[in-house]
């Protein structure tokens, strides 16, 4: 049944000439657990043409880090396959950034060397740096201007020499943000990465992500239990979730796309508090989030 | 009933009022000054009391030798820091050389040892799960059990102290890099993959400098085995060293020599073991004041 469905997509996927961006065919996943396998994501879909910003809720539990976990490379899909830019993924490379929630800098390195790391490691190998020394300096010098222009526009040129540890929780993301564009990934993963910051700090660094989507125009794979949050920042929203309905005789297993819509336009905080915004809130509150409303499969509104 | 006192008894009714701080003794932070002063005063009591019990036993007998006071203590050490009269060798000079090179050379190869192996096994889980219960296994195994197979081969020489040291120390320092090479979250392994870093790259420069700090914590506490380790080969079978000292004038019951011996012993593990934790708070400092905002 799900190859099937597999098939479908990919004989559809085929009529488009340029690669897609993003890739997610009928991608499913499922874990261990006691007495069998729990299966997580059922057939998820998701073709992204061109630079979005887009962001993934859904209820606790429903496997959004998952997808962002299969789309990274780091886990791979039980069926279906990603790809990005036309090729399939498999593990994570220099193509696709990630900022995580937590842990996300190098405590050994100091808020430059952490901007600069990508840079000075990419297309280089270990000794390279002692065997091709007046190179290697050179080119070490260039990083260092880059890294610096990056932490200025995530205004954090003044704290270039500090360790993680001596900076909040808000600069550290800003710093993590920085460290993962300035290798121009294609798309930029982040897993809930503002999750354990103050309303303040959250905001501000909102608005940080959306200058950086609209200025470097990568894809951004946004996950966030932050039904607001997601609304705000992103260009497209998806909800995963495992509240719908199946036809009788089948087993509803797996959280699926429940609904994939464009954001309004929200170019100020302040709309946050507009009538219609408010509105889709409840909306996609009820389609994603209530147990107790359940969509049939056949009548997500999906727009692949 | 306390707070419900009349307001016209106090005497300014601005001033907040007295309450009685309880101390909470756990956690509370103790100044460096009186860090310095609580640290002293039992080392303090421990001299008072060896002297106390010392004349004693010289009030009964001049001539005790047991708890040597403190002119025959002057004596002993005159003794091991001159030139004997039959070999001109300074018996302090020469046993600490002896002594801290075998030491070097033990812990050296032993960390050598461990830090390839112990890196290995954190980065590559099919390197731990190969090697780990081996380490476990040799990690309880006495290593003073070990010595006699280690003399029959290697003979009584030099050698056989170094690899005795070397061969104590390395599964426990071992499995512990192992252990802290695991610990790195494997999302920063993630992360450096996702900036660029090849395999070896992740290795080198970001799960090893990042337990780097560990493992030199782990150095100091294997500085105590490693001595314990050498003593023992040096009782044994030697011509020069702390060990063999201590041992050869037993036979003479010249307290006044041991006691020297072991503080300068003492005097020599709190100095590397204060070199070492420089060392990690100057090459480090990411690793230590966890405090600063």
């Amino acid at each position: 049944m799900a190859e099937e469905v597999a098939r479908d997509s990919a004989g559809g996927e085929s009529v488009s000439r340029e690669p897609l961006t993003l890739d997610v065919s009928s991608v499913w996943q499922r874990y261990p657990s006691k007495g069998g396998h729990q299966v997580v994501l059922s057939d998820v879909s998701l073709k992204v043409p061109e630079p979005q910003f887009l962001t993934v809720v859904g209820p606790s539990g429903c496997g959004k880090s998952t997808l962002l976990r299969l789309i990274l490379g780091s886990e791979s899909p039980w069926k279906g396959a990603v790809h990005a830019a036309g090729r399939e993924v498999v593990h994570p490379d220099r193509n696709r950034g990630i900022v995580f929630q937590k842990y996300s800098l190098f405590p050994h390195l100091t808020v430059l060397e952490n901007v600069m790391f990508g840079l000075e490691l990419d297309g280089t190998w270990l000794l390279q740096k002692w065997l091709t020394w007046p190179w290697y300096k050179q080119r070490h010098k260039q990083h260092q201007e880059q890294a610096m222009e990056y932490l200025k526009t995530v205004r954090l040129d003044q704290h270039a020499g500090k360790y993680p540890h001596q900076l909040s929780g808000g600069m550290q993301q800003r710093v993590a943000i920085a460290q993962a564009m300035i290798m121009k990934p294609a798309i930029l993963l982040m897993d809930e990465p503002f999750g354990a910051l103050d309303p303040g700090t959250r905001e501000d660094l909102q608005l940080t992500i959306i200058e950086t989507f609209e200025e470097q125009k990568a894809t951004i794979f946004f996950v966030t239990h932050d039904l607001e949050e997601a609304l705000f920042v992103g260009t497209r929203l998806l909800v995963l979730s495992s509240f719908y309905s199946v036809d009788e005789g089948e087993d509803a297993v797996g959280s699926k796309l429940v609904m994939d819509i464009p954001t309004p336009k929200t170019p100020t905080t302040a709309d946050k508090k507009r009538g219609d915004f408010r509105e889709l809130i409840q909306e996609v509150r009820r389609q994603g989030f209530d147990p107790e409303y359940r969509q049939h499969v056949r009548e997500f509104d999906l727009r692949h | 009933m306390a707070n419900q006192a009349p307001p016209g008894k106090s005497e300014d009714p601005a001033a907040p009022p007295t309450r009685k701080r309880t101390v909470q003794i756990i956690g509370s932070p103790v100044s460096r000054a009186r860090q310095v002063i609580l640290g002293v005063i039992p080392i303090l009591i421990l001299c008072l009391l060896y002297a106390y019990f010392s004349h004693q036993r010289h009030v009964e007998n001049p001539m005790d030798r047991l708890m040597p006071g403190f002119d025959q203590l002057a004596e002993g050490l005159k003794e091991i820091t001159t030139p004997n009269k039959r070999t001109e060798e300074v018996w302090l000079w020469v046993d600490t050389k002896a002594s801290l090179l075998r030491l070097f050379k033990g812990m050296g190869s032993g960390l050598a040892i461990a830090i390839t192996l112990g890196l290995l096994m954190g980065i590559f889980s099919h390197v731990r799960a190969i090697f780990a219960p081996l380490m476990t296994a040799l990690a309880k195994v006495p290593p003073l059990a070990l010595l006699p197979i280690i003399f029959i081969f290697l003979g009584v020489d030099e050698s056989s102290k170094i690899v005795l040291i070397a061969l104590g120390i390395a599964p426990t320092l071992t499995n512990d890099i192992a252990l802290a090479g695991k610990a790195v979250p494997q999302s920063a392994v993630v992360k450096a993959y996702t900036l660029g870093a090849s395999t070896s790259e992740v290795a080198f420069k970001v799960i090893f400098p990042q337990i780097l700090p560990r493992i030199l914590d782990s150095i100091r506490l294997t500085i105590g085995p490693a001595w314990i380790f050498l003593i023992a080969s040096e009782a044994i079978s030697a011509d020069s060293g702390l060990g063999y000292r201590i041992y050869v004038v037993q036979r003479q019951l010249a307290m006044n020599v041991i006691l020297p011996y072991v503080l300068w012993i003492a005097l020599l593990g709190v100095v590397m073991d204060y070199v070492i934790a420089a060392i990690s708070r100057w090459g480090f400092p990411w690793a230590h004041d966890r405090g600063g905002h």
